[in-house]
């Protein structure tokens, strides 16, 4: 099968999301569409899965047009598509997903889930895609569910299949396994096309690599004529450093002491376990670890935004467990929240507006009841240059920023501040190369001026990049600590899947056990 | 602004086709549309627009026509300022009804209580009193809300059936009970209580308007010019970052539950004070059309001002329409609710009008909606 974009160019009013794309992909290859968030990767993917009509240009299949008005033509054309967050009912079975829309019947309306299921079977040893045809979705890890959006795409007959950041959701083992699918879908003949904006695995995984920047190709090419550090260049159109500069820490006193930790999550059930550890001044602790192994809820009721079931807190000689976000704002305590849209900012709200969240009732924003807009429309328009930020006013609403740029929001917000313990989750998720960096010198900025660092992130990458230490948690629980000096991918990649070292630790490790680095 | 007077449109000829089609003699000439097609049509604009003129006439056309309207539109732009000021804070306050019925008892009371207080005094302590009453009962489904997460529409339709059986219950008591009487019918207010009339003796208009004017405009400063409304409108918005950000949010959904209870507490005292003069039982009859109101002005007090004014023209026009034409009086109420359904689907008001969504538009959309799924 040989998939082909010809001239594509997709216009929304006011903007040119993809301009004259050329693309083609065959059987039996991977070609990687990389570009930074807002380069028009996933415009250029719905307008190939029918979601989008193009504005002008052709698709061909096999070398014939091909015209597609919804993504049931694309399916029937045979171009399947997993999207990055994952289209699944997470209450049905396997089988019960996978059949959606072209259910078995076997008379009478009736279901043939065996029928199905023998297919489905099938189609899995075939490939390696390991699954449970009757498990339910929602008990499933993010990893084998990514598989049943496959064989779903699979069962219907894709011959093309398009991958939506595949790789965003996964651990590094996941990774790895999905690099043997995709080796085997190869094999099989089947076209891939791989979107991503992440380097090393676009030069691991592809044949050919198409570079996309603010919607136009700017380069095609292959693995073995590149390297990291070109593509990074093409993608942002400028040279970029990709490791931040960074000078191994000088730690001070402990600024963070967090002893014996329980909380439970929304469904009561305890999600962290005895956690203990201790930031110092001066020095970044990355907290590693897959999604979902109690980080959220830990960062939550560190930050006063959840019950703190048991166990203590200290900031220096203050006892903060259980301290209001106020409280610990007016302690110098910053937080770059998980969710930058849900919680760090209000969509609906001015750049200004939100640039003054935390500090709206403070002098010169506000006079006893009144705000002052003058002075807030003052400061805003001094951080959105200082920090960067692109926008073409400071009263646009905050949801019309691109993500890395929501992000440099709450950053000048959060970082305008004396400072002594800065909490940041996933601070890069999501963003393109250009952002990653300049936060990233921020956060190092902050150690540097003797600020305590709190990291939580799932990139490995992200870890290794700015950690003095690296504590890694799974399941609810600290697993292994480690100095930077000692850490490797691999080490902390078998830490974060729950393999332990050698020399077994207790479950809950002793107080301040990062008194050696 | 473009939407609702959008809606306004495309109700209000919906409105004329139900006008049409209720009235015999036009249909039945259009049953025999086919042998006189002329008659059918003629009939037909003859019929929408006498009703219209009508309308028109009874809400604006005359001194006494204007003074019914803005006697309509001082309760109910009180009472959807509330919902208003409520949806700004991520509330639905559907408790209108029991709200403005405790500003009723606590007006009232004060109202016929004392007889030698001078009117300067008495007035505002009854106003007051209302809007205390309002307060008090609003307090309850906003730490309810606050407190266990009892979502406020339950709690506000409930205690609106609860107040409708307290009215009952003080109508049972000799302090309130008129002298002589054993029907559920309270003691008048005393005159100096009364709110004075604004155009002369013959029109009912009274100073209430004015007081509701101001309460708009106290109500857009402090949503807009002041940490209170910041804090309001960022809770509204989104609770979480709100949260994040160190803001109180179970704090700010009890004080603005009081706000609004406050707001519709005035409301009924204003129209007791101004009209009603003693208490009954049985609702009021406007809490729930301020919930429509609040959409409609997309609870921006500018808007919300000119939606009650429109609301208000539409009452006091009603009985002249049925007055001077056969058209039922029912059809203002249908009018009514083709208004709202059309502002509640924007996107089809849009595919009618071909117009595109703007994005400050959206924002306001987003917080009613929000409200909902809470």
């Amino acid at each position: 099968m040989k998939v082909e974009l010809r001239g594509v160019t997709k216009r929304f009013p006011g903007v040119v999301a993809n301009r004259d794309v050329n693309l083609t992909v065959s059987g039996g290859e991977v070609v990687a569409l990389l570009g930074e968030n807002g380069a028009g990767k996933s415009t250029l993917m719905n307008v190939l899965f029918g979601l989008y009509e193009a504005t002008e240009g052709e698709i061909y299949i096999d070398d014939q047009k091909a015209e597609f008005s919804s993504p049931a033509d694309a399916i029937a054309a045979g171009i399947g598509m997993v999207h990055q967050h994952f289209m699944l009912i997470p209450v049905f079975n396997v089988i019960e997903n996978v059949m959606l829309g072209l259910e078995e019947t076997k008379g009478m309306g009736r279901l043939d889930e065996d029928k199905a299921s023998e297919r489905l079977l099938s189609l899995s040893r075939e490939h390696g895609l390991q699954v449970e045809p009757y498990a339910v979705i929602e008990d499933l890890p993010v990893g084998v569910q990514q598989r049943v959006e496959i064989l779903k795409a699979l069962y219907r007959n894709a011959d093309c299949l398009i991958l939506d950041e595949p790789t965003a959701v996964l651990t590094p083992d996941e990774i790895r396994d999905l690099i043997g699918v995709i080796q085997s879908l190869k094999d099989a003949g089947k076209a891939i096309i791989f979107i991503s904006h992440k380097l090393k695995e676009v030069l691991e995984i592809a044949d050919q690599i198409v570079v996309l920047r603010r919607g136009e190709v700017v380069g095609t090419t292959t693995p073995s004529e590149t390297n990291e550090q070109e593509l990074a260049t093409m993608m942002v159109g400028r040279d970029v450093q990709l490791e931040v500069s960074k000078t191994p820490s000088e730690p001070g006193t402990a600024v963070l002491r967090v002893t014996d930790m329980h909380v439970r999550d929304d469904r009561e059930v305890k999600v962290v376990n005895g956690v203990s550890f201790e930031v110092k001044a001066k020095e970044i602790l990355a907290i590693a670890g897959v999604q979902g192994n109690g980080q959220t809820q830990l960062i939550e009721a560190l930050t006063g935004l959840r019950k703190v079931e048991s166990g203590n807190v200290t900031l220096g000689d203050e006892d903060v467990t259980g301290a209001s976000p106020a409280t610990l704002f007016k302690m110098d305590v910053a937080h770059i929240p998980e969710d930058r849209q849900a919680d760090g900012m209000i969509g609906a709200f001015s750049i200004a507006d939100n640039l003054v969240l935390n500090t709206y009732r403070e002098r010169p924003f506000s006079k006893g009841i009144l705000t002052d807009r003058s002075a807030i429309q003052r400061s805003a328009t001094k951080l959105i240059e200082d920090f960067d930020i692109r926008t073409p006013s400071a009263r646009s609403p905050a949801s019309t920023l691109s993500g890395g740029n929501q992000q440099k929001m709450i950053v000048a917000r959060e970082f305008t501040h004396a400072q002594r313990l800065l909490i940041a989750s996933q601070p890069t998720r999501g963003l393109d190369v250009g952002s990653i960096q300049y936060i990233h010198a921020r956060i190092v900025a902050q150690r540097d001026e003797g600020a305590g660092v709190l990291l939580v992130s799932s990139e490995l990458d992200e870890i290794m990049a700015l950690a003095d230490r690296i504590a890694v948690m799974c399941a609810g629980e600290i697993v292994g600590v480690l100095d930077r000096a000692d850490a490797t991918r691999e080490k902390v990649g078998r830490l974060m899947a729950g393999v332990r070292d050698e020399a077994p630790r207790p479950p809950s490790p002793p107080v301040a056990e990062g008194e050696g680095s | 602004m473009l939407v609702p007077t959008l809606a306004l449109v495309a109700a209000l000829f919906v409105g004329a086709l139900v006008i049409i089609f209720t009235d015999p003699e036009t249909l039945r000439a259009w049953a025999s549309f086919t042998a006189n097609p002329g008659r059918a049509l003629s009939l037909s604009w003859d019929a929408a627009s006498e009703a219209y003129i009508a309308l028109f006439r009874g809400s604006f056309g005359s001194r006494y026509a204007l003074s019914e309207t803005l006697v309509n539109t001082t309760p109910l732009l009180l009472a959807g300022l509330s919902v208003g000021l409520a949806f700004r804070a991520g509330l639905f306050n559907i408790g209108g009804e029991g709200q403005i019925l405790a500003g009723f008892i606590g007006s009232v009371m004060v109202g016929f209580s004392f007889d030698s207080l001078p009117a300067i005094i008495h007035v505002p302590f009854a106003l007051l009193t209302g809007a205390v009453f309002g307060a008090a009962w609003g307090f309850i489904p906003g730490f309810l809300k606050a407190k266990t997460g009892a979502h406020e529409v339950i709690s506000t339709i409930m205690l609106n059936f609860i107040m409708l059986n307290v009215v009952l219950w003080v109508l049972k008591t000799e302090f309130f009970l008129r002298i002589g009487r054993n029907d559920p019918i309270s003691k008048s207010v005393n005159e100096s209580a009364e709110l004075p009339k604004i155009a002369g003796e013959g029109l009912r208009v009274h100073l209430g308007i004015m007081v509701a004017l101001a309460v708009a405009w106290l109500m857009w400063w402090i949503l807009f010019r002041t940490t209170i409304g910041f804090r309001f409108r960022s809770v509204g918005a989104n609770p979480k970052a709100a949260a994040y950000a160190g803001m109180s949010v179970a704090g700010t959904y009890i004080f603005a539950m009081m706000m609004a209870g406050a707001l519709t507490g005035l409301a009924g005292a204003t129209q007791m004070l101004g009209i009603k003069k003693f208490l009954s039982p049985g609702f009021s009859g406007f809490g729930f059309d301020a919930i429509a109101l609040a959409l409609l002005g997309k609870s921006h007090p500018g808007g919300i001002v000119l939606a009650s004014i429109l609301f208000g023209a539409l009452r006091a026009g009603a009985l002249t329409m049925q007055a001077s034409t056969s058209t039922p009086i029912d059809i203002i109420v249908v009018i009514q609710a083709l208004i709202i359904a059309f502002v509640a689907a924007p996107t089809l008001v849009r595919a009618i009008f071909r117009v595109k969504l703007r994005r400050s538009e959206r924002e306001t959309e987003g917080v009613l909606a929000k409200t909902w799924g809470s």
